[in-house]
């Protein structure tokens, strides 16, 4: 594996499908009574956020601290970008701290990239989110919610995603869930289909190792797995689509819809949803939405990328301790 | 009266022959000239050019001296082999009235290592909503001819309109900066397959070619001349085709960056990269050489763009747009142009000196290498190979794309009306 985790672009199929594997026997963990592994003690990851995300930063403080580091939150709200120095002095400042490891979430694409390759700092790079580019560890939470359904949470250890069809629907062009999605899908071997009004699309998707589509309902019936996107009411006011109801009767998951879906077949959200525009309530809360699921399993995703990048060599849980259990 | 014979130059790439200056004036062109009384360079397998003329620099003086100023920025001119630059109007304060295109004059007559010539802004503080006074920076001390909003686009199209107008009454041109605005409203990088994945907003190419094709549109109908600035796509090079085919009065330059760079270096995220218009792709950067070499595009301009070393050690979002040019803009157009084919000297010399003097009506430049012309001359040693040091540069800021890049040429002498700014690479 490579030293930092940046795109998930950067994932060989051998490294996704070890990291999932790594990441079932992690939540094994979650199972037990004290919910705690000793693997990363005396480490100190720091979660450098310079954009607001309660849910990715909490997932990611859980693993941390199931996993025995000492955590540091750093929160620059709103600032993201308004002054460049900012990035780089701020990193500087926690290298010198002597942080290991730092999760960064930020609203300029390859902002992780920068402070990975630049020269600042030495610590490995974890990327939580950069701009519309990529977030890794939601598309390694989302292939282990996709596996653990589609193909078993013990039948999945070793394999991939192989022949899955998996549909992303919505605001592509802005989605940094969707380009991570696509990138480590189409590693896996699930074949991926995105489909979006054509303004929510973006310009040269057709390089992408994916099928584009127009119409949700033709692609319904062939899916596996429907992942619907959140789409900012404000997209509505800079023209990529005409009205709220337009977009929801073209793009919305509702029961009628999900009906056409196979039966096997899940609904994903990367959340947090807005129901009633992309997604109704009645398809958000059926037992096929994988939404809730989707949030533990980040914890788990989360432990076994710190894991692995600071230096786990051994098995995470060593199989006579999970015996002992 | 000081002399010197550039002994064995190959002349716009001809036949070695010997150059003799006399005072700011070249004396004699021929063969086996006397070196009586004259300091003696030897020039033997060297180019000998008109000194360079570049239509678009940022000398960032008044305003930003922390990036450049009119002595860093003329001493970097002189390092790349030119003798006349044009300053364009995007200073703090704009040069939009004129006392500040005259202090930018001034300043480099001043210094002496390369001619000032300020571009005037078209509308009051580059904001597109009020001509400036155009006629009185014509009228000062400076002589303005070129105006531009560069940076920004005059993107009203009356004002545009108004602009190409009133500048007839004074031979002058607008410069135009192709940049829709709505259309590239948080641009960050070329629209297209590179843009898409690493998630960057994307600067579309008929963003550009929309304006290009309206303001020739208005150039053809008002009778008047209209200047591109920094051409970037193919689509861009045929409208102009069209347009002059059509005779309309358009001119056109190309950037260095443009003619060798793509966006596929953006997947660096290293902000060096980044520029305005931005770096296109390889179908652009080939039709961009090609339309240099046929004409459609008149001038190789640098856009020279120095910012100093915190604008680009940042984020690629937070980072300012612009490279630095002046130093290897010879460089990158000889392998480009030269070492294709696609150019020969001569051709050089036109595209780089005779052509941009030409447009920006600097009749002191751009002129023959002959007897009785000024001496504004550049020596070039084409087969010198070496990797660019920015550490090297005489501007200020070090902002250059070709960090550790082996790129062919060195100008070694400039000579402005006869007196020697740089000499065996150095400056005077």
């Amino acid at each position: 594996m490579q030293r930092h985790l940046i795109s998930a672009a950067d994932l060989t199929r051998d490294d996704a499908v070890h990291l999932l594997d790594t990441a079932e026997e992690m939540a094994r963990v979650a199972d037990r009574p004290i919910k705690k592994l000793p693997t990363l003690r005396g480490r100190t990851v720091v979660n450098l956020f310079f954009e607001d995300s309660t849910r990715t930063r909490i997932s990611f403080e859980a693993a941390e601290k199931r996993l025995s580091a000492d955590v540091i939150n750093f929160t620059a709200k709103g600032s993201s970008v308004s002054k460049g120095e900012s990035l780089k002095d701020t990193a500087q400042t926690l290298e010198a701290m002597g942080v290991d490891a730092v999760v960064i979430r930020h609203g300029a694409s390859g902002a992780p990239y920068r402070l990975a390759t630049s020269g600042w700092i030495d610590a490995v790079v974890i990327n939580a989110g950069d701009g519309t580019h990529q977030h890794p560890t939601q598309a390694l939470l989302d292939a282990f919610t996709m596996r653990r359904r589609l193909v078993g949470r013990d039948a999945g250890l070793g394999r991939d995603l192989a022949g899955k069809r998996i549909t992303l629907v919505g605001d592509i062009l802005h989605s940094r869930v969707a380009r991570s999605n696509v990138d480590l899908l189409h590693t896996l071997g699930a074949e991926v289909t995105l489909v979006a009004p054509p303004t929510l699309l973006p310009v040269g998707i057709e390089s992408w190792p994916c099928e584009v589509a127009y119409d949700l309902d033709s692609t319904l019936p062939k899916s596996d797995a429907v992942m619907m996107l959140r789409v900012q009411r404000e997209r509505m006011n800079a023209a990529f689509f005409p009205t709220e109801r337009e977009y929801s009767r073209r793009y919305g998951l509702n029961g009628d819809r999900m009906a056409k879906m196979p039966e096997h077949a899940i609904v994903m959200h990367p959340g947090p949803m807005v129901r009633g525009m992309e997604i109704t309530a009645e398809v958000a809360d059926s037992d096929r939405c994988t939404a809730i699921e989707q949030v533990t399993n980040g914890v788990s995703i989360r432990m076994a990328v710190l894991y692995l990048l600071l230096g786990g060599n051994e098995p995470a849980v060593s199989h006579t301790r999970i015996e002992e259990k | 009266m000081s002399k010197i014979l550039i002994r064995g130059a190959k002349v716009l790439g001809g036949e070695p022959q010997d150059v003799l200056i006399d005072g700011d004036t070249i004396a004699e062109v021929g063969t086996g000239l006397s070196a009586e009384g004259a300091e003696v360079v030897d020039a033997a397998g060297k180019v000998l050019l008109p000194g360079l003329v570049d239509l678009h620099t940022h000398l960032r003086e008044p305003g930003r001296e922390d990036s450049e100023t009119v002595l860093t920025g003329t001493r970097a001119a002189a390092s790349g082999g030119y003798t006349a630059v044009f300053a364009m109007a995007n200073t703090f304060p704009v040069a939009d009235t004129a006392g500040v295109v005259e202090q930018v004059y001034r300043l480099g007559q001043e210094h002496g290592y390369c001619d000032v010539q300020p571009i005037g802004a078209v509308t009051v503080g580059l904001e597109g909503k009020k001509l400036a006074e155009l006629g009185a920076m014509h009228e000062s001390a400076a002589g303005v001819t070129v105006f531009s909003d560069d940076g920004k686009c005059v993107d009203d199209a009356v004002i545009m309109r108004r602009a190409l107008e009133y500048v007839k009454a004074f031979g002058g041109v607008v410069a135009q900066h192709a940049q829709e605005p709505r259309l590239t409203e948080g641009a960050q990088m070329n629209e297209g397959v590179v843009s898409a994945e690493l998630g960057l907003g994307g600067w579309p190419a008929v963003a550009e070619e929309s304006i290009i094709a309206r303001d020739v549109l208005l150039a053809e109908h008002v009778g008047s001349r209209v200047h591109i600035c920094h051409l970037s796509t193919a689509g861009s090079v045929e409208i102009v085709r069209w347009a002059k085919s059509r005779g309309i009065d358009v001119t056109a330059e190309v950037t260095p960056h443009h003619l060798l760079l793509t966006d596929e270096l953006v997947r660096s995220y290293n902000p060096v990269y980044k520029v305005n218009p931005p770096l296109r792709t390889e179908r652009d950067v080939m039709a961009l050489r090609e339309a240099l070499a046929d004409g459609t595009i008149d001038i190789v301009a640098t856009d020279h763009a120095p910012h100093p070393h915190e604008d680009k050690d940042c984020e690629w979002a937070a980072a300012a747009m612009g490279m630095v040019g002046l130093e290897t803009a010879l460089s990158v157009v000889q392998q480009t142009m030269v070492e294709t084919g696609l150019l020969d000297w001569a051709g050089v010399a036109d595209r780089m000196s005779v052509k941009p003097a030409r447009i920006g009506r600097a009749t002191g430049h751009g002129r023959p290498v002959s007897a009785g012309e000024p001496a504004n001359l550049t020596l070039v040693d084409t087969a010198y190979r070496g990797a660019v040091d920015p550490a090297g540069f005489a501007s200020r800021s070090r902002n250059t794309p070709y960090e550790g890049r082996e790129l062919p040429g060195r100008v070694t002498h400039t000579w402005l009306r006869g007196k020697a700014t740089l000499v065996d690479g150095k400056l005077a």
